[in-house]
């Protein structure tokens, strides 16, 4: 186990706590930059989903995991970026133009499904986000001039100071770039005021109000600030898929993403990019299963949804702290042996709670 | 203490409604700068509803609330804090999924002066302000001696020791009127003592003045200037310890006629 000697509190407030941390995650990023020269083609397009899905995923942990809203609507938040996206550059705006307006109105449209929020929580929130996706939904199939309608949209792919994101190897290191980028934001926010204030909201609404939080405008920033996340994704996922689709936003991609965040672990960023490759490689395993197993259990349709969601059940029942906190636990379990103890991580039982106020 | 002293808070003519049950009648009251205000009282009596209207969660059907000369009867309850009251609850609210020290830094929110945009980039100044914020937090700890579980989480802590989280927090936020209500609920009699203490330093050493929910008779004697006693959502009296105790109405209250 290793002890750090704090002595001054700049300590505190840097993202790495010590030299060993530096070291591991340096080797993880030299070897994610070195990975495409050793990769065919077919696996770097993978990476890039899963890279997507991580972005996608802060978004939404943000949200869900440390805000505590639920939202069953970020395939629309995924579908505005990906199409405004689109539509712009076939407009002939630039690509450093047309990204930064997508994720800005991605963000606006975020806090204005965030107003209504403000007066629901758990299974409410996430009716009313889910129907919010239906809508979207329904206004991409409706707005043929525009969106293609149910034909869908080719993403026109113009040069990215001078390459083009057509190119998938482009596409990897713009996307991992763009993932570092924004799991290095969202450490900074939590580690900042705003932050502390999502996480206040998320574990007590009347406490965080008396201790000076505005209710109201923490949970409209954390939808924008999600939503902008969510945007972004889709910015790059156009590029990824390079065809726009209603069918490749629907509620099957909100319950991925959750998913993503709950199986990655409810309240860290190291579980959104558990999460991530978890739900990247997810439905390859499924599609190697179907073939392995008996036709009339492998040939179901929508034997996807069904994994998905049994996943996310067990999750939430047997291991609510996610890979991530799986993790934690075995590597305290290898810090401390011979000395771990079966009930060292025993949830422990709640206190009573000052009776909430409407 | 002086009685001519100019009030820091004044609530009058509070009443409030829930339905049927009128929880608060017609109360009015003063709180002056540097005093440990106490309100006692049977259960039902009103007190944590005056807490709740003085902190916004409730809106006061009537009467006026000035705190600093300023009327604050109507105003949005996140202002409260800026303002510069902070409180505890009855049993605890505190955030049990973060640290003690992220409990505390929420306590310094009011005083953030930092944006978002900023916040995303952790520009230097928003470095500073995190360890300014640190070490306003390290003095909390100090005083209240949380040193060994500053880096604990909070659900995982003792009773004992998150109602004294509860208070570090509310004093991060370095208000001029600590609110506490029912500081010695569930804590032994050792506890309870610590917390005399502790408030006579909080008042002394911070120059908090204090108002306190409380039903043990003997800290509310050792620590405070003036007592009020409350009863079926009226106010019976207000005067020393030792008057009100001794008041016959307090009596026919607490023991029935």
């Amino acid at each position: 186990m290793r002890f750090v000697l704090t002595t001054h509190y700049g300590q505190d407030v840097n993202l790495f706590r010590h030299n060993g941390q530096r070291f591991w995650y340096a080797l993880l990023a030299v070897s994610v930059v070195v990975a495409p020269l050793f990769l065919s083609t077919f696996y770097v397009g993978e990476l890039v989903l899963v890279f997507i899905w991580a972005i996608a995923g802060i978004g939404l942990m943000l949200l869900v995991g440390y805000t505590g809203l639920v939202s069953l609507g970020h395939a629309a938040f995924l579908a505005l970026g990906a199409y405004c996206h689109a539509v712009l550059l076939g407009y002939g705006v630039p690509f450093a133009v047309s990204a930064p307006v997508a994720v800005a109105f991605t963000a606006l449209v975020g806090a204005l499904v965030g107003i209504p929020a403000l007066r629901m929580t758990g299974v409410y929130l996430a009716i009313a986000t889910l129907a919010f996706e239906r809508i979207v939904a329904y206004g991409i199939e409706h707005w043929e001039p525009v969106t293609g309608g149910l034909r869908g949209m080719s993403v026109p792919q113009p040069d990215f100071f001078g390459v083009s994101l057509a190119d998938s190897y482009v596409l990897y290191y713009v996307s991992l770039g763009v993932l570092a980028a924004g799991l290095f934001a969202a450490a900074n926010l939590l580690r900042s005021p705003t932050g502390r204030a999502f996480v206040a909201v998320r574990d007590s609404e009347i406490s965080a109000e008396s201790m000076g939080v505005h209710l109201a405008r923490t949970k409209t920033t954390a939808f924008a600030v999600s939503a902008a996340f969510t945007g972004l994704a889709g910015v790059l996922l156009a590029h990824r898929i390079g065809y726009l689709a209603p069918d490749a936003f629907t509620v099957q991609t909100s319950i991925q993403l959750l998913l993503l965040v709950v199986v990655g672990g409810l309240g860290s960023l190291h579980g959104v990019v558990f999460g991530a490759i978890f739900v990247g490689y997810l439905p390859q395993v499924i599609a190697l299963a179907r073939d392995v197993l008996p036709s009339a259990v492998g040939q179901i349709p929508g034997l996807e949804l069904g994994v998905f969601g049994l996943i996310l059940a067990l999750f939430l029942v047997f291991e609510p702290l996610g890979l991530y906190g799986r993790w934690l636990k075995i590597r305290s379990w290898l810090s401390l042996f011979p000395l771990y103890r079966k009930a060292t991580h025993k949830r422990q039982k709640a206190y009573l709670r000052t009776e909430r106020v409407q | 203490m002086d009685s001519n002293q100019a009030a820091l808070f004044e609530a009058r003519n509070l009443s409030l409604s829930f339905g049927g049950v009128r929880a608060v009648r017609d109360v009015s009251f003063e709180i002056r700068r540097g005093e440990v205000f106490s309100i006692i009282g049977p259960n039902g009596a009103g007190k944590t509803t005056v807490f709740n209207l003085i902190n916004r969660i409730y809106d006061a059907d009537e009467g006026t609330m000035v705190f600093n000369g300023e009327e604050m009867s109507r105003m949005p309850g996140h202002r409260v804090a800026e303002l510069g009251i902070t409180r505890t609850f009855q049993n605890t609210e505190l955030f049990d999924r973060a640290t003690v020290l992220d409990n505390l830094l929420i306590g310094r929110h009011v005083h953030r002066r930092t944006n978002i945009v900023a916040e995303f980039l952790f520009l230097p100044t928003v470095r500073r302000q995190e360890i300014a914020f640190r070490s306003y937090a390290e003095r909390i700890i100090d005083l209240l001696d949380l040193q060994g579980s500053r880096d604990q989480m909070v659900g995982a802590l003792p009773y004992g020791t998150r109602k004294i989280v509860e208070i570090a927090r509310a004093l991060c936020a370095e208000p001029e009127l600590l609110l506490l209500d029912e500081p010695s609920s569930g804590l032994n009699p050792e506890e309870t003592e610590d917390l005399s203490f502790w408030i006579e330093d909080i008042s002394a050493d911070l120059g908090v003045t204090i108002a306190m929910v409380e039903h043990d008779m003997n800290l509310v004697t050792a620590v405070s200037n003036r007592v009020m006693a409350m009863a079926d959502g009226t106010a019976i009296t207000t005067g020393t310890p030792a008057e009100v105790q001794d008041h016959p109405e307090v009596l026919r209250a607490y023991l029935g006629d």
